[in-house]
């Protein structure tokens, strides 16, 4: 037990520390209970994919420090995706002391599938059936004993978003951990289970030194499994040979491909646990299915559908124009860059308006526009109706070469588009995380709708605002077709678990704002202060001037922008709303029709709201798909905000 | 009015009716513009040949037979007029006419390399209709697939009158047969619990050609037009839900 421990615990103080891992499909509440037990804030919300890398934490036990990783929710360890060959190899090669298995309880058989892989993995596990309210309201009752009996580890009952089940489950954990019962080896059928069988035999013989277990490796060599094969090639070839042999000889005797007789073995096996297990099953309506039959009706789906999509942003609007105004009041006591200051006293000035203007950039952005999308964002997440706008919206999005999944990543991108681009994870192939990310830099964040709202709500009209979404709605549709066209690959189809409707948690919904707010707060508030300071320094050297001066062409003479506007993008590369705070600074006055006729503000938001995504943005883009990938992307950025602004210029000075 | 085919009236039978609908005898005089009198004559022929299920003022199914002919007459069509319009360019407005000639031409050897050629489409490029499942003996399919395509892989067994997943009622439940698709894709709808002889049941199909979702093994699952096609199901009646 300690040799295993200090492996573990190599970068800890304490030696004693046992590992918790928590493992299971897709939105089963794995995150819920790692927030329970932890008290970390991880994100949860009712769709699939959103625990993107695992996450670790600490939870104090009975007197022991226990260390809890959560892992990304799977269907199965094949080499479908990132996460679960992460999973695979998190569990397999550094060996938690045990796995919390935890299942929808509705859903059992299904589960029980990802369970009956664990068992392969020889992981020490506890099964925690957690849901076990949305179960009952479905009038299924399972058996805990049976279940026990039938595989062989202990069986745990929970409802994790109430607490109930968690010091259960855990106390069970710690008892396996310790413990160390031999898991009870479950046979499949006799033609697959004696050709796994020599396979293993062969394997064993033939000490390939790999620390996967000899049994599961034979299964994965039958499967045909890629990165196993790959893995076995260096060490044998004897084994590769022979497990060649063994799968076509299988494949004949069946007339079917391996992979699919494992599946369907497996399936075979859960599907007689979970029967056995089931003390009743009536099928109830729930309430959930009613509204599920509104939310993906043939015309009430799409109603449904855009109001997400729309009222989302019309909620930031119109709550953040409201809240704005009262700390705009507030903040013209203060101003957020000294002008005085920046001409008489430039090193004072770097640090004074560099830090402060950063944080009242921060303040201005975060508290009236961040808080109250994330505080709805969270409640439409939470609820599960995500899951049905993508169903509804997976047409459209198939137009964008993508599929409905992707629709959550880019409203994900109305709050920043820093996280939504990191979501872009639960697509399949990295082509469709490639378009879908370049969708979501043109998504509205946060950041240009208080461009939107700063500069053309409110000095030219909120109609004029609404129609900037609706032209920057259409640059993500047109742009994504044309990028569907450029990106050679094929699209893949969607095939996406819909959960049950939830009633959102008032206390999820809370944390959730805060810990997204903070994390905001955390990446934002030090690049604005940054930023803000070396503008400073620019500006102190008296670099911005010439800078704009060089820019004139473009700015003056095809956006038709007074020229201080090359030195207010030059400003918003580093976070969009300081086109806007710069604009105040530079000409003295929130009164931004001193300087912009009202066509300039609408062209001056519009090329703002287009061109280069923010350094965050461009840092995530780079981090994610490489540099090359990213220069594309800003440059299609730029191009596209010159097009469209320079053809709005032209077409608004016709009318206005 | 020229006279029509036996096979004329099955594919119209075949492209009108959903899961065994009774289709009216105007709705097949209106499709194949031809008066209702010859219509019910017709049906009254094919009744007798054990082709048509016809009851005078009800309207007219397909019968096993029937349906056999009119999938196999349907998929030439269909393999046709993708034929005609992606490799050979035609007009759209010609390629069914054409098609329509040429079907009752093709042999079946022709018609797999077609269908070989076409990289095995399974919808049709003229009017996006899913083209019928091969209905060719599993092992020479297999081989067909093994040797000429690239990455398409199969689980299951091929029967005889499957339908796609996509193309059941909302609300009716089917078995799967087998599935086609790249090994990826297969190997997730198998995790997901899609295996051959599972129960399914369609709950619902988002219009304009979106996603299908079903019910599977308890649970729902969102699956997108695409993948749904290549999901060959023996279709059960309502009531057996």
């Amino acid at each position: 037990m300690f040799s295993k421990q200090k492996k573990i615990g190599r970068a800890e103080k304490n030696i004693k520390h046992l590992t918790i891992a928590l493992a299971g499909n897709a939105n089963v509440g794995k995150s819920v209970i790692f927030n329970q037990l932890t008290g970390s804030n991880q994100i949860i919300g009712n769709w699939p994919g959103k625990t993107i890398d695992r996450a670790e934490g600490t939870l104090s036990f009975e007197g022991q420090d226990i260390k809890v990783i959560d892992l990304p929710g799977i269907y199965s360890f094949s080499t479908f995706s990132m996460e679960e060959l992460v999973s695979r190899d998190y569990i397999a090669l550094e060996k938690p002391d045990v796995v919390i298995n935890v299942l929808d309880a509705s859903v059992l058989e299904r589960n029980l599938f990802f369970t009956l892989q664990l068992l392969e993995m020889q992981a020490p596990i506890v099964l925690c059936l957690n849901q076990v309210d949305v179960a009952k309201s479905k009038g299924m009752i399972i058996d805990k004993d049976k279940l026990q009996t039938s595989l062989g580890v202990p069986v745990v009952f929970s409802t994790a978003t109430r607490g109930e089940g968690i010091y259960e489950v855990v106390r069970e954990a710690v008892k396996v951990a310790t413990q160390k019962p031999k898991p009870r080896p479950f046979k499949y059928r006799k033609e697959l289970e004696e050709r796994i069988e020599q396979l293993k035999t062969l394997i064993e013989k033939e000490n390939l030194s790999l620390q996967y277990p000899s049994r599961w490796i034979a299964i994965k060599l039958l499967e045909g499994d890629s990165k196993i094969t790959e893995i076995v090639a260096v060490k044998s070839q004897a084994v590769l040979t022979a497990s060649k042999t063994i799968a076509t000889d299988l494949q004949k005797s069946c007339q079917e491909p391996c992979f699919s007789i494992i599946a369907q073995e497996r399936y075979a096996l859960a599907s007689s646990i979970a029967a056995n297990a089931l003390q009743q099953n009536e099928i109830w309506t729930t309430f959930s299915d009613k509204l599920e039959w509104l939310t993906t009706h043939r015309v009430w789906g799409y109603f449904t559908s855009a109001g997400v999509i729309v009222g989302l942003l019309l909620w930031t609007f119109f709550v953040g124009n409201a809240l704005s105004g009262i700390i705009a009041d507030g903040l013209n006591l203060i101003q957020p860059v000294d002008p005085v200051l920046t001409s008489q006293l430039p090193i004072l000035a770097i640090i004074i308006n560099g830090v402060w203007g950063g944080i009242v950039a921060g303040l201005t952005l975060v508290i009236p526009f961040v808080i109250p999308f994330y505080l709805l964002l969270a409640v439409v997440e939470d609820s599960g109706i995500l899951t049905r706008v993508a169903f509804m919206m997976d047409s459209t999005m198939h137009k964008i070469g993508l599929h409905g999944k992707a629709l959550i990543p880019i409203i994900l991108g109305y709050g920043c588009n820093v996280p939504a681009i990191q979501a872009c994870k639960i697509m399949e192939t990295r082509r469709e995380r490639l378009l879908a990310a370049f969708a979501i830099t043109f998504a509205p964040c946060s950041a240009r709708t208080i461009i939107l709202f700063g500069m053309v709500g409110l000095f030219v009209g909120i109609h004029w605002a609404l129609l900037l979404y609706v032209v920057d709605l259409i640059v993500i549709f047109v742009l994504g077709r044309v990028a569907m066209k450029a990106v050679p690959g094929k699209s893949t189809g969607l095939i996406m678990e819909m959960s049950s409707f939830k009633r959102p948690s008032a206390k999820v919904v809370l944390k959730q704002t805060w810990a997204r707010t903070k994390s905001i707060i955390y990446v934002v508030f030090p690049i604005y202060i940054v930023f803000s300071a070396l503008v400073q320094v620019l500006y102190a050297f008296n670099v911005l001037a010439p800078l704009s001066d060089a820019l004139a062409p473009l700015t003056v003479w095809w956006l038709g922008l007074p020229a201080f506007a090359g030195v207010l993008l030059i400003l918003g590369t580093v976070r969009k709303e300081f086109v806007l705070v710069g604009a105040v600074a530079i000409l003295g006055t929130s009164d931004l029709l001193v300087g912009f006729t009202p066509v300039q503000l609408v062209v001056m938001a519009l090329v703002a709201m287009l061109y280069i995504p923010c350094v965050a943005t461009v840092a995530i883009l780079g981090k994610e798909f490489g540099w090359k990938a990213t220069a594309v992307i800003t440059a299609a950025n730029i191009a596209v905000a010159l097009l469209v602004g320079g053809l709005a210029f032209r077409l608004l000075s016709l009318f206005i | 009015m020229e006279q029509k085919s036996t096979q004329d009236y099955l594919k119209a039978i075949y492209g009108l009716s959903k899961n065994g609908d009774l289709i009216s005898t105007t709705q097949i005089s209106q499709k194949l513009n031809v008066a209702p009198a010859s219509v019910t004559e017709m049906l009254k022929k094919l009744s007798e040949e054990n082709y048509v299920k016809y009851s005078p003022y009800h309207g007219s199914s397909l019968t096993e037979k029937g349906l056999q002919e009119a999938k196999r007459i349907t998929r030439k069509h269909r393999l046709l007029e993708t034929f005609l319009s992606e490799v050979l360019h035609i007009g759209k407005d010609k390629v069914h006419t054409e098609a329509c000639k040429m079907e009752h031409t093709l042999s079946d050897e022709a018609e797999e390399s077609l269908c070989r050629l076409l990289k095995h489409p399974d919808i049709c490029s003229d009017d996006g209709k899913t083209i019928p499942a091969c209905d060719l003996p599993f092992a020479t399919c297999e081989e067909c697939i093994k040797l000429h395509n690239q990455g398409l892989e199969e689980v299951g067994k091929r029967k005889e009158n499957l339908v796609a997943l996509s193309e059941l009622k909302e609300g009716q439940p089917g078995k799967i047969q087998f599935i086609r698709g790249g090994h990826n894709v297969l190997q997730r709808l198998l995790d997901m619990g899609l295996t051959p002889s599972t129960k399914i049941t369609l709950i619902k199909a988002a219009p304009f050609n979106g996603p299908i979702e079903v019910l599977v093994r308890g649970s729902k699952l969102a699956i997108g037009r695409g993948i749904a096609s290549k999901v060959f199901v023996e279709p059960a009646s309502k009531e057996s839900a």
